[in-house]
């Protein structure tokens, strides 16, 4: 057990490393946010003369407060409605369905590694043949069909792992059934269900190509959507850039920081499943 | 098995209803739980692919009239040299976005082997997976400041006294595509790490005291305990890179647009491009098809590495 101290060092030291990695873009963002607007800042120096109104300006011309309840409100349609339906259909296909019916399942898991890229063309002219072009509901909706296939494939494996005799204790038809769902099942699925909330909140607001695609007006986009085209209004301004970037990607990051456990939890056991 | 208050008979009949599910009545209630999640899907993942495939057999303006042209679009797609050269670059992007964390991600996990407690662990973790949560849009913007002309790139290289070196990056013909793959390692290594450190800790010791015992260099160590051990981790980190190098969109879209020339275009962004700014949607469709295609074939093979064994 000589090697133990040494070794202990050097992964120290290769973690100290790739953290340094990490966290250079953001601190060279955050130097390059404090100089003067307009100017042309170097990598990473800290300004003489920092300008902490840099923030208060991008704020404004971000329109962020507009910006933050856009998000919240599409992250607000699509999240909820994704989790119950895929709970329900977890629950349906780990529970209620046999072997006759594996084909539904596979149909969804089809879906698992489609690129939305994929079919962005037709949901374009699907979304406006519905009228929903430029609305809200025009990331939402689609956003909810999207995620199916990881929601499901996701619920289902939790659903699949809950003892049979559970469900048989509960046993009934119909109303019964869908009783036992919310009493009993859905408080033993709180753990998998958490973990789904955070994956499709995060994938939601920062989704970038619906937006881009479907929704002409940026404070009715995502924040990650309203980013691309602060970049087209202000990607000269590299200190007003850096400045509006950080702020735009401060929300999830203070959440996430809140939240650490959770979210490297459901990070880590989502792509293992996905 | 408690079944309480359920008569003997109710308690028969139920057995061989569940989990079989073949009644009538619980068929019915087992599609009313699926149905709202097989709607959303069906309108909008099904139908949009189905969509997909008939616009990809048309020469289609999306205003005006279409006309049928079978497999036409899908012959420019694998012949088009501009075309097919969008597609090599979305495989040179995996070589970035795959190889670099995934040995990254190996040699730092065989380093540690289990020293991930305490509060270093957790501000690792912390800080490691913090490019996963923000948007992809914003790691564009990130490093195309710092490969830009004054940026933190070649601010170090001045530095260390390579001063010729400095260029703006993404804007070289030659190295635009590797500094946009740059940015897809940077945000795929924190995750990849986590992924393999995590499962290198549930190898079982004892592999590696045998090992040991048996006289195992630490490269054979590696070859035969950690690789081996590690198969669904590998697995995974290299099913979750391909899928985003090869549909990559938004990081792309944001540090280069594809250019200069179509050097960095990649097929997401290509589809976009040809869809709604030169309004060839059949074409459009047809590389969302081969694209989509490409995935599957690129990651079966991957899936069934991962399987063997387990």
């Amino acid at each position: 057990m000589t090697a133990a101290k040494p070794r202990k060092w050097l992964a120290r030291l290769l973690l100290a490393l790739l953290m340094t990695v990490t966290l250079l873009p953001f601190l060279s963002m955050f130097t390059a946010a404090l100089a003067p607007s307009g100017s042309y800042p170097n990598g990473l120096s800290w300004p003489d003369d920092p300008q902490w109104s840099n923030f208060a300006k991008a704020f404004e011309v971000a329109n962020m407060g507009r910006l933050l309840v856009s998000s919240t409100l599409i992250v607000l349609g699509v999240v909820p409605v994704s989790v119950l339906a895929a709970t329900m259909a977890g629950y349906g296909l780990a529970k209620l369905t046999g072997g006759r019916n594996k084909w539904i399942y596979l149909v969804f898991v089809a879906g698992l590694t489609l690129p939305f890229e994929a079919v962005i063309t037709p949901l374009y002219y699907e979304v406006r043949a519905f009228g929903l072009l430029n609305t809200r509901f025009a990331i939402i909706l689609p956003l909810i069909g999207l995620y199916m296939p990881f929601s499901v494939y996701w619920m289902r494996a939790h659903f699949l792992n809950v003892p049979n005799d559970l469900t048989e204790a509960a046993q009934l038809d119909g109303a019964t059934r869908w009783k036992e769902f919310w009493l009993v099942q859905v408080p033993i699925a709180r753990p998998a269900i958490m973990s789904l909330t955070i994956l499709l909140f995060l994938w939601t607001w920062n989704q970038f190509l619906l937006p881009v695609v479907l929704v002409r007006d940026p404070s009715l986009r995502t924040m990650a959507g309203a980013l691309g085209a602060f970049q087209g209004q202000w990607g000269t301004d590299v200190p007003l850039l850096c400045a509006g970037s950080l702020l735009i990607l401060a929300p999830t990051v203070l959440l996430f920081l809140a939240f650490q456990r959770h979210f490297v939890a459901a990070l880590l056991q989502g792509s293992v499943k996905g | 098995m408690n079944h309480g208050t359920l008569s003997g008979g109710t308690r028969l009949r139920m057995s061989r209803l569940f989990p079989g599910g073949k009644s009538q009545k619980a068929r019915a209630t087992a599609i009313l739980f699926v149905l709202p999640a097989f709607t959303a899907y069906a309108v909008f993942v099904l139908a949009p692919l189905v969509m997909s495939l008939y616009y990809s057999t048309l020469r289609w303006d999306g205003i005006g009239k279409a006309r049928f042209t079978g497999l036409a679009n899908y012959v420019t797609v694998l012949t088009d040299p501009d075309l097919l050269s969008i597609i090599g670059n979305a495989f040179e992007l995996v070589l970035y976005f795959t190889v670099i964390p995934v040995l990254l991600g190996l040699a730092v996990a065989s380093a540690i082997r289990g020293h991930m407690a305490g509060t270093f662990g957790t501000l690792t973790r912390t800080v490691l997976f913090l490019p996963q949560v923000i948007p992809l849009v914003a790691a564009g913007i990130a490093w195309s400041w710092m490969f830009a002309s004054t940026g933190l790139v070649n601010q170090a290289l001045t530095a260390i006294g390579l001063a010729d070196w400095t260029r703006g990056w993404l804007g070289d013909f030659d190295f635009a595509l590797p500094a946009v793959g740059i940015i897809g390692a940077w945000v795929l290594l924190g995750l990849c790490t986590m992924l393999l450190v995590t499962g290198i800790a549930k190898i079982d010791p004892s592999l590696y005291e045998a090992a040991r015992l048996d006289g195992a260099r630490p490269w054979h160590e590696f070859r035969y305990v950690t690789l081996p051990g590690l198969r669904q981790e590998i697995g995974v980190c290299i099913t979750v890179t391909v899928i985003s190098a090869l549909a990559s969109f938004d990081i792309v879209y944001i540090a280069t647009g594809g250019g200069p020339g179509i050097t960095t275009m990649v097929p997401g962004l290509e589809i976009y491009r040809l869809a709604f700014a030169h309004r060839q949607v059949g074409l459009a469709s047809a590389l969302a098809i081969v694209l989509m295609v490409l995935v599957l074939i690129a990651i079966t093979p991957i899936q069934w590495y991962a399987r063997e064994k387990k």
